[in-house]
């Protein structure tokens, strides 16, 4: 078992999905069970954060690392296993661009926690009690991770040497990964182990769509029937497979919904949000501010749809201007 | 705010049309705020949101593009475009809590040099007004809430394998 | 990437800049010695140095020899305009020994020096647009200029008098030409003078010569009555379409013997001639006048009874013993391809009727100035007899400067030859009717080759001269020599009075307009227009003839008003540059097209609907985008929406921009 490469998965702020897809493997895990030894995978077998330290630096050969970092706990680990790892992989949309998480950059930390432990209408907190960091009770302390004021993806932490996208990645691009880490054969630092094309590439619906397109009116897909066979944007659906990363099989498309861009941009692009904007924008009817802006209207939140998965890691990585503000 | 605050405004001006316009300025000998800093594109429809983005986050206080007027355009409707991205590059820009003044689009024909005179004059006296918008200093603010210093002193020690 | 290896290869960037003082317009303004010295300490700067006039040969030379000496492969010239001398140096930069695209200029005069007064902030600006044009030069790519041949025709647009000698110019040249006119007969306004000034020769006797030059030109194709409804292409290799109306005549059948005017069934006019500014009536079945080229006869459809499916025996057709009208003639359309185009589409005289003051249309003797050049003309709808509308002659005329001219209700601009053509009509109406003259002006100009001694002349002649704007024209008397007259009430600025002086015609020396469909004109020629509507050359000074599109000339008063002498020497000096352009046979194609990467292509179509010019189209086999060189213009629209970053521009590349943003940003 010792001479086995050992790999570790870890889940930070994320929805569990990652794991999934892990398990989505299938029979695959099994067989690759035989290959590697994993050291650390907190949602699937008891491994304790203190084995790890124990370990010399750079003794794992790669860790994947799924979910956004959003508190002091997962900065930790993220720095831990970047240590103790030879190679880190950000695993999914959360660890790679900061994912749906990362959409909480529009908000300040206190007024998430004031709906989250107050205003949620699910919320049962006679008290009106607010998490603390520490707490103590009989001479004993009781600690909480801070929850700090900024979503990050794990490479705005540490240093990230390849990355899989996807909410959730797709198996097949995870065993590929784990393929190329056990040969060796490895790509240059900092590569995204997913097709540097575009989804629309291989979509079915592509040939519906003319090559004079233009869009009079977004729609929002749960108001409207979505035709099975022709492009989104056609139908006045904001698509984001022209400037998404393809390797998801076209799943979202597969089930009749619009690409929402979970797999991040081309490597020529650095701002995923910014080239579907400019993508779907550029074909909007109208010369008119208002001809535009009635067409625009479609798209209520341009946050929500353009940095659906992108936000924390987008040029701008946050809202700007809210109060209260860190400082000033 | 700090005193004497010159804001920094990252401009595009199209070869034809603005650009023209800002010599003609130069050539007449009008005077205006030393705010800007030009970046000439051949056409406004050249004008990428990621440069918009990209220039407010390594600090420029404002974005002004300038294009020919509708109708004019040196290569037929690349302004029709840019307005296009523009509509919606200022709403995203709106929702991410830049104030709508920072980005301007202007349409400003060769000709119009007073026009550009008046326009990154308005500019500068409304984000004078507004106050720097500062990101790359944002930027790190926030990341003081990060650990480095706790948890790993040696960050990039671990050279991961290359 | 390696910031040291960045560009062609793998060779070490190593950067150039010359900083210009221009003499005292950029180093009265900047310290340009303290941003040669900043730039000295960037990253990749192997020289910076400041010089007096870089543009000057010994400039040049100093940027050939430091590229030799220091092993330069970049170049960045901190100085004028780049509109203005880029080219000169990237031709020096490729003297140097390196492709002439690894260049970067700095615009610190215009948008530098030139308009900024704060010494400290204009220096800093420059530093950071220096240092911009570093980090972006590091980027560059060396690029080769396409070559296309030229079409050996020119287009030229009007058929005044600037259109006329454009044709005939390139024509004589042997260049084929194509002639293009709206109306019925070229010859334009200047067919309806009487006399030319100051000379006072006959305007017909020295335009028609020219006119039927052009009708008989082996090397002209003369298409009037016809309009451009379409170019397209590129400098050298434009394609053109021309929409003939239907003039319901056969133009090859018609010799121009006018029997068909003779028996039209109407015997008088029915409708207003035109051409002689609507003071006569002409039948439907016209021609423009005697001497018209061609000499083709027309069929008014609006005037004529038979076209406006009426009963009409149609004598005209019977007439006509070669079968030449056609009643079912239908509009066609001709497709040319030319090298050159030369727009002369003239001008427009300024309305009267919006100077309400003055009269016109309320009074019966008010006429504008062209009108007069009709009366006064022989061929004219009077027979060269001033009479007013009552028949009688008019004892005193009342002629008013500047109308819509120099007037900040109307135009502010001064209409150039409203002063001359004034004292020209002056004279010719003192000829005909011995009547006073008074002249109503501002200022008098008279700036031409013999213009003053006209001027002069005519003050000999015992012409009356008031200075000041005219108030306005009134008809209610005062005193009895006012009774049944125009009375004009101006303040006298030199007596420093109101003066009354009454007349019995009064002319409207109105101004010079841009045409009502100019801006229509300038876009289907995608030209520019300076504020009041006139096209815009490229250069006010070097570059009068040309505008920002290249092989689109200027010729006339459709760039701006001026008289027959300048707008001759103007067409001139248009078909001289189109000479050159047919002559020189290729045009160099600028290298800033754009092109698809075809590995990060995933055919998602957003660029197709964008490019204006139809340059991307579909590899439907390879499922991506390809883009044309010949067809692209490079204006980088298709670049910065193509979602995947498959589309480089040339000269600006992503790449490229992002450094020259973040760097500009930096702050020295």
């Amino acid at each position: 078992m010792g001479n086995k490469p050992k790999i570790a998965f870890y889940w930070c702020s994320s929805c569990g999905g990652c794991e999934e897809s892990l398990v989505d493997m299938a029979e695959a895990i099994v067989e690759l069970s035989t290959q590697i030894e994993i050291v650390l995978w907190p949602v699937a077998a008891d491994f304790k954060k203190k084995d790890i330290e124990a370990m010399a630096d750079g003794e794992i050969v790669a860790t994947m690392l799924n979910g956004a970092i959003r508190t002091s706990e997962q900065e930790e680990m993220a720095r831990l296993l970047r240590r103790k790892s030879q190679i880190l992989i950000a695993y999914g949309s959360c660890a790679y661009t900061g994912g749906i998480p990362g959409l909480s950059n529009q908000f300040p930390r206190e007024q998430l926690l004031k709906y989250v432990y107050h205003d949620a209408p699910s919320v049962v907190n006679p008290e009106g009690q607010d998490p603390q960091t520490e707490f103590h009770d009989a001479g004993r302390v009781a600690t909480l991770p801070i929850f700090s004021e900024v979503v990050r993806s794990l490479d705005q932490v540490v240093d990230v040497d390849y990355y899989i996208p996807g909410c959730a990645p797709n198996p097949e691009l995870v065993l590929d990964a784990i393929h190329a880490l056990l040969s060796g054969n490895l790509p240059s630092k900092g590569t995204v182990l997913a097709p540097d094309i575009a989804l629309c590439e291989h979509c079915p619906r592509l040939k519906t769509k003319p090559a004079d397109i233009a869009i009079d009116e977004f729609k929002r897909p749960h108001q409207h029937l979505i035709d099975p066979n022709v492009c989104m944007l056609v139908q006045g659906f904001a698509c984001l497979g022209p400037a998404t990363r393809s390797g998801c099989g076209g799943a979202c498309l597969k089930a009749n919904m619009p690409c929402t861009g979970c797999f991040g941009p081309m490597s020529n692009v650095r701002d995923q949000g910014a080239k579907a904007l400019c993508a779907l924008a550029s074909i909007v009817a109208g010369t008119t501010n208002e001809e535009i802006d009635s067409a625009l209207d479609g798209i209520p939140d341009p946050v929500g749809t353009f940095y659906r998965y992108g936000l924390a890691k987008s040029m701008l990585r946050r809202k700007v201007n809210m109060e209260p503000t860190l400082s000033k | 705010m700090p005193e004497n605050f010159e804001p920094k405004i990252l401009a595009f001006f199209c070869n034809w049309c603005t650009y023209t316009a800002a010599d003609l300025a130069g050539v007449s000998r009008m005077k205006y705020e030393p705010t800007t800093r030009v970046v000439r594109v051949m056409c406004s429809g050249r004008v990428d949101p990621q440069f918009v983005l990209d220039a407010f986050a390594h600090g420029a206080d404002g974005v002004l593009i300038g294009g020919c007027h509708p109708g004019d355009c040196h290569y037929v409707e690349g302004n029709y475009k840019l307005l296009r991205r523009f509509r919606m590059l200022r709403r995203l820009v709106a929702s991410l809590g830049i104030e709508p003044e920072r980005l301007r689009m202007e349409w400003i024909s060769a000709s119009e040099g007073e026009r550009l005179q008046k326009v990154v004059n308005e500019m500068t006296a409304q984000i004078k007004l507004l106050g720097p918008l500062e990101l790359p200093e944002r930027f790190r603010e926030w990341d003081t809430e990060l650990h480095e210093e706790t948890f790993d002193k040696e960050r990039e020690v671990v050279a991961s394998g290359q | 990437m390696d910031d040291k290896t960045i560009g062609n290869g793998s060779e070490e960037v190593r950067i150039g800049f010359f900083i210009c003082h221009c003499g005292s317009n950029i180093a009265g303004t900047i310290d340009v010695e303290a941003v040669a010295d900043y730039v000295r300490t960037l990253p990749n700067v192997v020289v910076s140095s400041d010089y007096k006039y870089t543009c000057s040969v010994a400039g040049q030379d100093m940027i050939v020899e430091d590229i030799l000496k220091y092993k330069l492969n970049r170049v960045v010239v901190a100085a004028c305009s780049p509109l203005l001398h880029e080219k000169t140096f990237r031709a020096a930069t490729q003297r140097g020994g390196i492709n002439p695209f690894f260049f970067h200029m700095v615009n610190i005069r215009e948008h530098g020096s030139w308009v900024h007064q704060d010494r400290a902030l204009a220096t800093q600006k420059a530093m950071d647009m220096a240092r911009g044009a570093i980090a972006r030069v590091k980027f560059h790519k060396a690029l080769e200029k396409r070559r296309e041949p030229v079409r050996q025709s020119v287009l030229v647009v009007g058929g005044g008098i600037a259109g006329i000698h454009a044709a005939l110019t390139m024509a004589n040249a042997g260049k084929k030409v194509y002639l293009v006119e709206r109306e019925p007969t070229i010859g334009g306004h200047m067919a309806m003078f009487d006399k030319t000034f100051p000379t006072l020769d006959c305007a017909a006797c020295i335009l028609t010569p020219k006119m039927s030059e052009v009708g008989s030109h082996p090397n002209i194709v003369l298409w009037s009555y016809s309009e451009v409804t379409e170019i397209k292409g590129y400098v050298g290799n434009y394609d053109v379409t021309v929409k003939r109306k239907p003039r319901y005549i056969k133009e090859d059948l018609c010799v121009g013997c006018l029997d068909c005017i003779d028996h039209c069934v109407f015997k008088t006019g029915n409708t207003d001639d035109e051409f002689n500014q609507n003071l006569s009536k002409r039948k439907p079945v016209y021609i423009p006048f005697a001497q018209a080229v061609p000499r083709l006869v027309a069929i008014d459809p609006a005037a004529c009874t038979h076209l406006n499916g009426g009963k009409c025996e149609q004598s005209c057709a019977t007439a006509c013993d070669r079968q030449a009208i056609d009643f079912e003639q239908k509009e066609t359309f001709e497709h040319i391809g030319v090298g050159a185009v030369i727009v002369a589409t003239g001008f427009k005289p300024f309305d009267a009727h919006r100077k309400p003051l003055y009269g016109y249309g309320r009074f019966p003797d008010v006429y504008t100035a062209l009108e007069v050049e009709r009366l006064v003309c022989s061929s004219g709808p009077t027979g060269g007899d001033v009479v007013l509308k009552d028949g009688s002659k008019p004892k005193s005329v009342g002629i008013i400067h500047c109308v819509g001219s120099r007037d900040h209700q109307t135009n502010r601009w001064c209409s150039r030859v409203c002063c001359m053509y004034s004292l020209k009509l002056a004279h010719l109406l003192k000829e005909h009717t011995d009547a006073e003259i008074y002249n109503f002006y501002i200022d008098i100009r008279t700036p031409g080759k013999g213009y003053e001694e006209f001027y002069e002349r005519l003050q000999e002649e015992g012409n009356h001269f008031i200075r000041g704007r005219v108030g306005d024209i009134t008809d209610v008397p005062i005193i009895p020599e006012e009774e049944g007259r125009m009375i004009v009430r101006v303040e006298d600025s030199l007596a420093g009075f109101v003066r009354r002086i009454p007349v019995d015609m009064v002319v409207l020396a109105t101004g010079l307009e841009p045409r009502e469909d100019a801006s229509e004109i300038r876009r289907r020629f995608n030209i520019s227009c300076s504020s009041e509507g006139f096209f815009l050359e490229r250069h006010p000074k070097l570059a009068p003839v040309s505008t920002t599109t290249d092989g689109v000339f200027l010729a006339g008063c459709c760039q701006g008003p001026k008289d027959i002498p300048d707008t001759v020497a103007q067409a001139g000096a248009a078909a001289a540059e189109s000479l050159v352009l047919l002559d020189v046979g290729y045009v160099e194609m600028e290298p800033m097209t754009a092109f698809v990467t075809e590995k990060y292509c995933s055919g998602c179509k957003t660029c197709l609907p964008l490019c204006p010019f139809s340059a991307i189209s579909r590899d439907e086999e390879k499922g991506v985008a390809v883009i044309n060189p010949v067809l692209c213009k490079g204006c980088g629209t298709c670049v910065a929406a193509c979602p995947s970053g498959a589309i480089t521009q040339n000269l600006f590349e992503d790449r490229q921009i992002f450094a020259e943003i973040e760097e500009l940003l930096v702050h020295a």
